[in-house]
């Protein structure tokens, strides 16, 4: 029960000042990843076949590794700012929401990481 | 969490029926919704068969004739009846529309009529407007000026800065849009909606206004401007052909614009 007006609870805790960045790069990551993606399907399937060897060869390419830093890059921020706004539209509770935002921002960070360390490890020649 | 089930006490449960006079030969079948806060029922779904050879053309000449004539505790809101007030908004054939500008003959079938989605209920096919009232105040919806007002003449504005406004200023706020929206049911509590979105982009463009950037700082927002995300059920509802989800876009387009 609350007697807070209609415009008072409109109004809230005020604009956030912030979501103009988040739409953007949203947006943006989403623009490289059309290009990144399509390389990466051709380029996978060209490879079907192909044993481990020249697997890692095609990895260490500096134009391959490159590119498959970038579309890693890419491809976890964006499941990062798109899982954010799934949870935002769907859990209300301010408790798992912020547990859910915790686990995505990690889980997108840490396998990321690892993720883009293995092709350097590979491109370096470890 | 998202509610995707409605509460125990709101499913909708089968109603009574009313049967059309003896000798009505041209009959059709309109399901209606119906809840009352006096009672403790949940909603139901009454049927009424309307003799279409003696009711006007259009769903709201049949809820009129039904009321006068079959069920006088039906509750609806309606005032104009030319589609200019947008009282007469309601879920007709699962569309959110005007009764009063959609015609029977355009639906096939049974007729069903539900009150606006994701609002609560006054009764019957009457939605509590209040809060959408209250983010309607929240963008304030009036001209900001620094300038004083000119002596003795109104303040100008070019042909091409008036035809700006055209495509928006024709809204009425009937909520169409913003109920038809999955994202104002989810998040009406601090999504704005594409009603709300447009009208406030009608004072964005207006050339005489000079608040501009005041009003792009209240919609700065995750919430407010930002959880449209482009699924235009708004612009295919709008019962007065606008594009709610053109005028969103606008606006975030002015956002990026103001930053580089």
């Amino acid at each position: 029960m609350t007697l807070k007006t209609p415009l008072g609870k409109v109004r809230g805790f005020g604009a956030a000042k912030g979501g103009t960045h988040h739409w953007w790069m949203q947006r943006l990551t989403a623009i490289a990843l059309v290009p990144l993606v399509i390389w990466l399907v051709v380029s996978l399937v060209a490879l079907t076949g192909a044993n481990h060897a020249l697997l890692v060869a095609w990895v260490a390419n500096p134009f391959v590794a490159t590119l498959l830093v970038l579309f890693l890059g890419a491809a976890f921020y964006h499941l990062k700012l798109g899982g954010q706004v799934v949870i935002e539209d769907y859990i209300h509770s301010e408790g798992p929401k912020m547990a859910f935002q915790i686990l995505l921002t990690f889980f997108c960070f840490i396998v990321g990481l690892v993720s883009i360390i293995a092709v350097l490890t590979i491109s370096f020649g470890g | 969490m998202a509610e995707f089930r409605l509460p125990k006490n709101s499913r909708i449960k089968k109603g009574k029926t009313v049967k059309a006079p003896d000798g009505a030969t041209n009959v059709r079948q309109f399901h209606v919704y119906r809840w009352n806060a006096d009672d403790s029922e949940n909603p139901r779904m009454d049927t009424y068969e309307v003799d279409m050879d003696s009711c006007g053309p259009m769903v709201l000449d049949a809820l009129i004739k039904i009321k006068n004539e079959m069920d006088a505790s039906l509750t609806f809101r309606r005032s104009c009846r030319e589609g200019v007030c947008g009282s007469c908004a309601m879920n007709i054939d699962g569309l959110n529309t005007l009764a009063c500008t959609k015609a029977c003959e355009d639906i096939k079938g049974d007729i069903s009529i539900t009150p606006l989605p994701s609002m609560e209920v006054v009764k019957d096919l009457v939605p509590d407007m209040t809060h959408f009232y209250a983010q309607y105040a929240s963008i304030e919806p009036w001209m900001k000026t620094g300038t004083p007002t000119p002596v003795g003449r109104e303040r100008l504005q070019s042909q091409e800065d008036r035809e700006k406004l055209d495509g928006l200023y024709e809204c009425i706020l009937c909520a169409c849009c913003s109920t038809s929206c999955p994202s104002y049911w989810w998040n009406q509590d601090r999504y704005l909606g594409p009603a709300i979105l447009l009208q406030s982009y009608r004072w964005l463009v207006d050339s005489r206004d000079e608040a501009t950037g005041e009003r792009l700082d209240n919609l700065e927002d995750p919430f407010r401007l930002y959880r449209c995300h482009t699924i235009m059920n708004c612009s295919s509802a709008c019962p007065k052909g606008l594009n709610p989800a053109k005028a969103i876009a606008e606006t975030k387009k002015m956002m990026i614009e103001r930053q580089g």
